[in-house]
């Protein structure tokens, strides 16, 4: 896990996405995913570029089934943007950075 | 090396992808002593068998082998010998010179004397609105990433092929049941994968059956099919689908350059991998609309690494004069 990517879970769900002052995307994951894997280096490569205006921070789906069930979260990785308490963006599916950071772009700017 | 360093370098040989057709190129390339820079894709690296579990039907492997675990050691193999290997994408190419250019997803442009296509293909879609708009909702390409989401629930897998039975077949560990819907009365698969199928109790056929919809809210409900003979519609109560009907090449950074057939795929001389470009070759499924194995692949990538090597060999014996300082 990378250090500009700190893990959530259900317990810190509302303190650590919910309540944040910053827009928080959450990468949905597992360890068995292959794609989860090949898109959690370019998450922290975003995460360290842009610290100043998202954070960004991983769900283990296996180890916390609550959060992402109650998001009808069915696929992953699903990277989720939260905004004042609510979902507003959600990209399904590893991309390469380039394809991220345009449909990051309203948050990015 | 440092990429920067690569980047100002002329290679011998740059490879486009991973999976068993680039990292075999990449080995014999390697062992030819022509320093193969490969581009593994910045999410795609190692290719489809990385989305899968057992490899039963790849020579040498009497146990079987997990998809990742293979191409893994192709990957580290292919490392042994001294080939060069980028986690990034290409994402435009000028291959129509003697030196072959090629940019990756950073913008870094790197040369080439010859350029191995080996981009494989993406699963395709079926090609339906609510298909597109409750993917992560129910709807699924990856069935070793999302089975884990179904347990207990009803899932239909669509596709007739191997790949359609071995996710169907993998989803029964998780699901309640897996209706298989396929278009036809029969299926394509191999007998082995059929056999396996109508012996578990958990699978059942929706025979001459087309998927018309995708239904649901913000999560699927269900899936509307008809009947390809009677023209009937029925709605199957299913809340997962897994979409297995086969591949579309990878091939759209060649367009206006490569030669392509109808449905994208590389057109090739067979039995050599040429393309109608001098120095770049192609193998894989970006080429092979009919075989479609991982063996099948990793022999192509092999015979395309020999194809760029004589090439290399014919161009540099072309072309003595350079070798030779001119006293004139």
């Amino acid at each position: 896990m990378g250090v500009n990517t700190a893990p959530v879970t259900d317990a810190s769900w509302d303190a650590d996405v919910l309540k944040s002052d910053k827009p928080v995307l959450v990468d949905f994951w597992a360890e068995w995913c292959g794609p989860c894997r090949a898109v959690a280096p370019i998450l922290e490569e975003i995460a360290a570029e842009n610290l100043d205006k998202l954070t960004i921070v991983k769900l283990n789906v296996d180890e916390n089934p609550r959060t992402s069930a109650s998001y009808g979260i069915t696929s992953i990785p699903t990277m989720g943007v939260f905004k004042g308490g609510e979902l507003v963006k959600q990209i399904v599916g590893a991309k390469p950075k380039a394809a991220l950071l345009k449909d990051l772009a309203d948050f990015l700017a | 090396m440092s990429e920067a360093s690569a980047a100002n370098d002329l290679r011998e040989v740059i490879i486009i992808g991973s999976g068993p057709a680039g990292y075999t190129a990449a080995v014999y390339a390697a062992r030819a002593n022509l320093r193969p820079l490969v581009f593994e894709g910045s999410v795609t690296a190692g290719g489809a068998l990385m989305n899968t579990t057992d490899v039963e039907n790849f020579p040498g492997f009497p146990n079987g082998i997990m998809g990742p675990d293979l191409m893994d050691n192709l990957r580290q193999q292919a490392e042994r010998f001294g080939a060069e290997l980028i986690a990034d994408d290409i994402t435009e190419v000028d291959l129509t010179g003697d030196v072959k250019v090629v940019t990756d997803g950073s913008g870094g442009v790197h040369h080439a004397r010859t350029v191995i296509i080996a981009t494989g293909s993406k699963y395709r879609e079926i090609g339906l609105p609510n298909e597109k708009r409750l993917s992560g909702h129910g709807v699924s390409w990856c069935a070793t990433c999302d089975g884990f989401f179904f347990r207990d629930q009803d899932i239909a897998v669509v596709g007739g092929g191997d790949s359609a039975l071995e996710e169907a077949t993998f989803l029964t560990r998780f699901g309640k049941s897996v209706t298989l819907v396929h278009r036809r009365d029969s299926l394509r698969a191999s007998k082995i994968m059929q056999d396996r199928a109508f012996a578990n109790d958990k699978i059942s056929f929706a025979w001459n059956s087309e998927v018309v919809d995708v239904l649901g809210g913000d999560r699927m409900t269900g899936l509307r099919v008809r009947d390809t003979k009677t023209g009937q519609e029925r709605d199957l109560a299913t809340t997962g689908l897994f979409v297995a009907i086969g591949h579309d090449p990878r091939s759209d950074i060649l367009v206006g350059q490569v030669d392509l057939d109808d449905e994208g795929y590389v057109i090739v001389e067979h039995p050599s991998t040429r393309t109608n470009l001098a120095g770049v070759f192609a193998c894989g499924d970006v080429v092979d609309h009919h075989y479609r194995q991982a063996v099948t692949a990793a022999g192509t990538g092999c015979a395309a690494a020999l194809d760029a090597e004589r090439y290399l060999a014919d161009v540099a014996a072309a072309q003595p004069a350079e070798a030779v300082p001119a006293h004139s």
